[in-house]
């Protein structure tokens, strides 16, 4: 068990040791974000509501976080360097695992500019809302990870990760929104968490054939 | 420790293998030997697991813990150091005093200059010998090495030989269009049309 | 076989309360078959994903296409008995055309998924993933869906038929045998088409 923890630990690393080094996805998801949140300012008429508003944050999660996943094997796939994280003897989902908190990761350190920012331009955060998106993190990133990784094996990836992603994150945004904008967050945030659990360990457990020949 | 009956692997309409009859015993050295095209590569690919027979058996006698691919990608990451690299694998394979032994790899082949250098500024050679440094680190069992001699200068070249010396218990399989260089390993031959 | 489903599926339009209620025997047994479709889908890939064998490939793909027909078929039925009863084309108060919606569109980039890969067992081993995906996803959008009511439109409309006295129950579940029927059937025929295509490929290679 502790060997399965150290594989993901070894993974997870590697992905934040790359990053460090070669700056490529995280400046781009900060300034994607940003710029979203702007051109949603523009997008809203007068006098729109702040329930629109946060619906519309929601989406710049949404995008940003598909941002970041385009490139999440974007290493492995342009140096061939997959086979190599195949052959050990770990686990495969280990491998999912691992870029699943790489993933977590980038979402996180881009939301703690995009929620102040938000929280500037539009209006004050709420507590349920800062749970919700941390909870949708995780769904988002789990399956999104696995999704990047069967885009990986197709001609028109670009396209079509998107199109795999957005009808699953759909009642991602549902419990998000949701637990932002409705009288009883609760159920939209327990919601959300079984959302994260269901969802995770499908992840889990199919990635050893989305990743294999 | 590998035994092909029938082994047969196709990419959608192109036919790769067909009926392909393999034994290497423990301890044997084949060479691989077949003009380009002729599956030398995807022999080795189906070995190591990372393809699966469209029709055959294949049996290979040996956990993924200790068999040691070398394939036509070096199989390391450009924006780490080799030190890095070398840390990563010997992580998943487990293996105790994996900075000692990454350290010890890097000076078998000539690149303890370079261990703090990112990959992405090494020469063909030099990721070729980084290549055969991480297929050797985790002292396998079983070598699956393709084309190793690939890009090698002289220097290189030596250090590999000198490297299968050292390892002469292991089994092996080499493709490779240089058989001459190997034959006196070679326990025997497979020529693939 | 064909001509048997087609007959049941048409007898119970005697048994009708207008226009409305008529197109209710149609839409919820072509929903429910969807359904179906999209569940013997995901269970042919679960097979493949154990078993490993081939055919279940073609299995899998030809069911959830009939699943992505009937979606079709519902999402359109839906929309006209909407219309018929309450004057919109749409409502996103209807969480069973929402629902639906959604299916649709995760079926629909099943197949974007299943033409822009290579054929082999790559294609075939993700297809079959995201096929289980689609079958997990069915609860927790209708779950998903049923939550929303209060951030969405409201139901505002209401429609009868909640309950069936004893002979439209009948007719209903006769239309509903017809309708499993009848995809069973287009489902066979599409794949021994699918599998006559497959030999053929299969004979030109080794003729080849």
């Amino acid at each position: 068990m502790s060997a399965y923890a150290a594989d993901v630990a070894a993974l997870a690393r590697k992905d934040l040791l790359l990053e460090i080094r070669s700056r490529d996805t995280l400046p781009a998801m900060l300034l994607f974000v940003v710029s979203a949140l702007t051109v949603f300012h523009f997008a809203l008429p007068e006098g729109s509501s702040e329930r629109a508003e946060t619906g519309l944050l929601w989406i710049a999660i949404v995008f940003t976080a598909l941002l970041g996943l385009a490139r999440a094997f974007a290493a492995e796939r342009e140096q061939g360097v997959l086979d190599g994280l195949v052959l050990a003897p770990s686990d495969r989902s280990a491998i999912w695992l691992g870029k699943t908190i790489g993933v977590t990761v980038f979402l996180v350190l881009a939301e703690l500019v995009a929620l102040p920012a938000f929280a500037l331009f539009f209006h004050p955060l709420s507590w349920e809302l800062v749970a919700a998106v941390a909870l949708a993190n995780l769904g988002i990133a789990a399956i999104g990870t696995l999704l990047a990784a069967m885009a990986a094996a197709s001609r028109a990836r670009e396209l079509l990760l998107p199109l795999l992603f957005l009808p699953l994150v759909i009642p991602v945004v549902i419990g998000g929104v949701g637990a932002s904008v409705a009288s009883n967050p609760g159920s939209f945030l327990a919601f959300l968490g079984l959302y994260d659990a269901v969802f995770a360990i499908l992840c889990w457990a199919s990635f050893e054939y989305v990743i294999t020949e | 420790m590998i035994r092909a009956r029938k082994l047969s692997k196709r990419f959608g309409d192109k036919r790769v293998l067909e009926g392909l009859e393999l034994e290497v015993p423990r301890g044997g050295f084949v060479l691989v030997t077949g003009p380009n095209g002729s599956g030398k590569t995807t022999l080795l690919r189906l070995c190591a697991g990372l393809y699966a027979p469209t029709d055959g058996e294949l049996e290979v006698d040996a956990p993924r813990g200790s068999i040691g691919f070398l394939g036509h990608e070096p199989l390391v990451y450009r924006e780490l150091t080799p030190l890095e690299n070398l840390d990563l694998y010997g992580r998943l394979y487990r293996l105790p005093e994996r900075r000692e032994r990454a350290g010890a790899m890097l000076e078998r082949f000539g690149l303890w200059r370079a261990r703090n250098e990112r990959v992405a500024t090494f020469s063909r050679g030099m990721l070729q010998r980084l290549a055969l440094s991480r297929a050797f680190l985790h002292d396998p069992d079983l070598l699956l090495l393709d084309e190793p001699f690939d890009g090698l200068d002289a220097d290189g070249a030596e250090l590999l030989h000198a490297e299968l010396a050292e390892r002469s218990g292991a089994t092996a399989l080499v493709a490779t269009h240089d058989p001459e260089a190997l034959a006196s390993r070679a326990t025997a031959r497979l020529a693939l049309a | 076989m064909v001509g048997f489903a087609l007959a049941f599926y048409w007898a119970p339009e005697d048994a009708d309360q207008g226009f409305s209620q008529k197109i209710f025997y149609l839409h919820v047994p072509i929903a429910l078959t969807a359904y179906a479709c999209f569940g013997w889908g995901a269970w042919k890939a679960l097979r493949l994903l154990w078993i490993g064998e081939r055919r279940y490939d073609l299995e899998s793909y030809t069911a959830i296409h009939m699943g992505v027909i009937f979606g079709l078929l519902t999402l359109v039925t839906g929309s006209i008995w909407a219309k018929v009863s309450w004057g919109v084309w749409w409502s996103w108060g209807e969480r069973q055309l929402v629902l639906f919606l959604i299916l649709f569109l995760f079926y629909s980039s099943y197949f974007m998924l299943r033409f822009s890969t290579e054929p082999g067992p790559r294609r075939e081993r993700n297809s079959a993933v995201y096929a289980l995906f689609g079958v997990v996803l069915i609860p927790v959008s209708f779950l998903a869906v049923r939550i929303a009511g209060t951030i969405l439109h409201p139901t505002i409309f209401t429609h009868e038929g909640a309950d069936l006295p004893g002979e439209m129950l009948a007719a209903f579940c006769v239309c509903l045998a017809g309708m499993l029927s009848l995809a069973g059937a287009l489902y066979l025929v599409e794949l021994s088409g699918k599998r006559i295509d497959a030999s053929l490929r299969e004979l030109k290679e080794l003729l080849a």
